[in-house]
């Protein structure tokens, strides 16, 4: 998933004054934390309970993504994930972990100021999140000159990793791997002749989109870009049906996926609608007939894999639902840093290296992060819209 | 730019345009007559739109829409349309009760009322965002979570209209888009008629013109700014019907850039011109569609507005910039 939907309640001009000062108070905030973060690597000789060997107490585990806001949705598997591992932990640890949530709404507004506010609480030692692309990008730096060890379960825009961040990690390919296998899909399943592209403009979905469009090449007979928040995409639909393709691939979100599905297909385009992880979500079942037969990759492993059917039938016990899309990711990120604080890691600079050095198998992969924060260890797979639900199909290799 | 693309499916393009452009046009109808009459940007409009729109979905829920045909389903929707109109009449009625009578008895001046629009606006949109909540504290929400469950992301009705649509060379036309641009031009024509043409036309013109002569003449500005604000709720009811009609999709911010769309489009028509607000609509929703084509679809909203900038260098007062009273009798 990547940059989520702005916060679009806003009214007027108001908000570009407001975001200013968000940053200007990050900035401030950022400085203060700093400070903190450098007294705190001296902290408590006399700490009692952080002997080498026992697991450390008094820490925290940090949720970042969204917990409300327009890609809830989204936020609420991850976060159910992570506490479930947190909650597992604490049945027979000497002393509890606890799991605090930091509400982005998704929007890399929020992000800096929340970010800070992480990075300033010297006992939250990790950090599952976060969960977008977009507030990765902005949350990033505050998080690596804070030192703040990252494993996000689901940002998978490509340059993340690229920035020199030593703290971020995730727990799943990014769109670079996940892009080419979404176009595999539709040359050698699919076998398209031509595919017409649309993106959203949001870092996730323009990111996305076009690593399909320059690896299909020149399948590819037109593209789009649409606006996160726009209901009307007539003008997009005569452009694919004008362009005659027999496939369309659309970078971007369920919110705008569900609207636009709908109005290709009383457009007249009855071709295969391919989509990615960002649309992978209930809510886009809403399309009903109109969703029947989308194709959607994700490099998240399904719910009736063999790997994750204990995790599936625990999860369940706990929510009273199927995992939804990065339960298990979020299981397999927060596992890490529980493993950290069992073996009696207490600060964020020995967390760090201990994510680094993590080589085990984890529910979804092999956990084991290159130099840049990427997993070693990467799959994709295919999902279909039938009979009002979202199945697996399978790997695609 | 795509001149090839454009001309080639100018007449599909257009089409859709029209459509759009038909409902900005019906919600643009309650601001230009609440300025009209008021002078006064009624900025929370959207939102009376924007609960028409809820009204129009849970009526469809409450009636099981989704398993009707035929007969049936028209009867519904007919409910619905109902439902809307009514629904956006009320909180039209409501904004002028609680956010504007109080103001304007106590002469307060015009920037007051604009703010008090707009804060009205937020409470508005963000009571229908936190439904779920709302319910919650009278423990409905589990009896209601069918309705309320999805306060903050997208409420679809997606599925239960399936309308048909004919293939004429390339043009794919929807019995949709022409329904809602034939109710719209027909609920605009039937408005200007009654505004032109009825007692309390006339006294919405008499007010527009001179408040004070219109009230020494036995008009009752209470009772006719009153009407006004029924006339712009039941007008974006209707227009709430049709968006839901197409896109089948709403939530509670959904009024926010339809009313700035809207505005725009009474803007440009004239504000204060009844002829105007469909004239603007249906010119800003074409300009869009043919924007979109040209430039790109993510160039949409730059083209309305620099179409707005430009018609307004040269025509300040707008496309046609009579105002309300104005109007021939």
């Amino acid at each position: 998933m990547g940059g989520a939907a702005a916060c679009r309640n806003d009214k007027g001009s108001g908000i570009v004054l407001r975001l200013n000062k968000v940053v200007g108070i990050g900035a401030v905030a950022l400085t203060l934390g700093l400070s903190l973060t450098a007294c705190g690597t001296t902290e408590d000789g006399d700490g009692g309970s952080s002997s080498n060997g026992d697991a450390a107490c008094d820490l925290k585990l940090a949720f970042f993504g969204p917990e409300t806001g327009p890609a809830a949705g989204l936020g609420k598997p991850i976060i159910q994930g992570a506490q479930l591992a947190v909650d597992q932990y604490n049945a027979d640890a000497e002393c509890e972990v606890e799991f605090v949530k930091f509400d982005s709404q998704g929007s890399p507004d929020e992000a800096p100021s929340l970010a800070t506010e992480v990075a300033g609480d010297e006992k939250i030692i990790g950090v599952v999140g976060p969960a977008f692309s977009g507030e990765s990008a902005a949350a990033g730096p505050i998080f690596a000159e804070g030192g703040v060890p990252t494993v996000s379960p689901s940002a998978t825009n490509p340059t993340l990793s690229e920035n020199g961040w030593d703290t971020f990690h995730r727990a799943l390919g990014n769109d670079a791997t996940q892009g080419p296998a979404a176009a595999k899909y539709i040359q050698d399943t699919i076998k398209s002749e031509s595919t017409f592209v649309i993106d959203d403009a949001s870092e996730y979905g323009a990111g996305l989109a076009g690593i399909v469009k320059d690896t299909l090449g020149d399948t590819v007979v037109g593209n789009d870009t649409i606006q996160v928040g726009d209901t009307d995409f007539s003008a997009t639909v005569t452009k694919v049906t004008d362009s005659k393709a027999d496939t369309v691939f659309f970078g971007g979100y369920y919110a705008e996926a569900t609207i636009l599905v709908g109005q290709l297909r009383k457009g007249g385009f009855d071709g295969t609608f391919v989509v990615a992880d960002g649309v992978k979500d209930p809510a886009y079942l809403d399309a009903k007939a109109a969703a029947e037969g989308t194709i959607i990759t994700c490099p998240c492993i399904p719910d009736t894999d063999p790997a994750v059917a204990d995790f599936a039938s625990q999860y369940e016990e706990e929510f009273g639902e199927a995992p939804g899309t990065y339960a298990a990711e979020a299981y397999d990120a927060a596992s890490i840093f529980l493993a950290g604080i069992g073996e009696g890691i207490d600060t964020r600079e020995d967390m760090l290296a201990f994510v680094n050095e993590y080589d085990e198998k984890g529910i979804t992969k092999q956990l084991k992060f290159d130099e840049s924060g990427e997993p070693a260890d990467v799959h994709v797979y295919a999902y279909t819209v039938k009979d009002g639900a979202i199945v697996p199909e399978g790997e695609i290799e | 730019m795509n001149f090839d693309f454009l001309f080639s499916n100018l007449p599909q393009l257009t089409i859709g345009g029209l459509a759009f452009g038909a409902i900005y046009a019906l919600i643009a109808l309650g601001y230009t007559m609440v300025y009209g009459v008021l002078q006064l940007i009624n900025f929370a409009h959207s939102e009376v739109f924007m609960y028409g729109t809820f009204a129009m979905l849970w009526t469809v829920m409450a009636l099981g829409g989704a398993d009707a045909d035929g007969v049936q389903l028209i009867a519904i929707l007919i409910a619905a349309l109902f439902a809307a109109m009514m629904m956006s009449a009320l909180i039209a009625l409501l904004l002028e009760r609680v956010a504007y009578r109080p103001l304007v008895k106590k002469n307060a001046p015009r920037l007051i009322a604009l703010i008090s629009a707009i804060g009205a606006s937020f409470v508005l949109a963000e009571l229908m965002g936190l439904r779920d909540r709302v319910t919650g504290w009278i423990g409905l929400d589990d009896d209601l979570s069918e309705y309320v469950g999805k306060a903050r992301i997208n409420n679809s009705m997606a599925g239960v209209v399936d309308a048909p649509r004919w293939e004429i060379g390339n043009v794919t036309l929807s019995s949709i888009d022409v329904i809602v641009i034939v109710a719209a031009v027909g609920m605009m024509v039937l408005l200007d008629q009654f505004v032109r043409r009825s007692r309390l036309g006339k006294g919405i013109r008499a007010t527009a013109q001179d408040p004070e002569t219109a009230a020494l003449m036995g008009v009752n500005p209470t009772r006719t700014i009153q009407i006004t604000f029924l006339i712009g709720g039941l007008m974006a009811g209707v227009a709430a019907f049709l968006y839901m009609l197409k896109i089948e999709t709403t939530k509670y911010d959904v009024g926010f850039l339809l009313g700035v769309k809207a505005f725009t489009a009474a803007v440009l028509g004239g504000i204060g011109n009844l002829r105007g607000a469909l004239l603007g609509g249906l010119v800003l929703g074409v300009a869009e569609s043919w924007g979109s084509a040209l430039f790109g679809t993510e160039w949409r909203h730059v083209v309305a507005f620099v179409l707005l900038v430009v018609i307004l260098l040269f025509r300040p007062t707008g496309l046609l910039g009579e105002s309300l009273g104005k109007a021939r009798a």
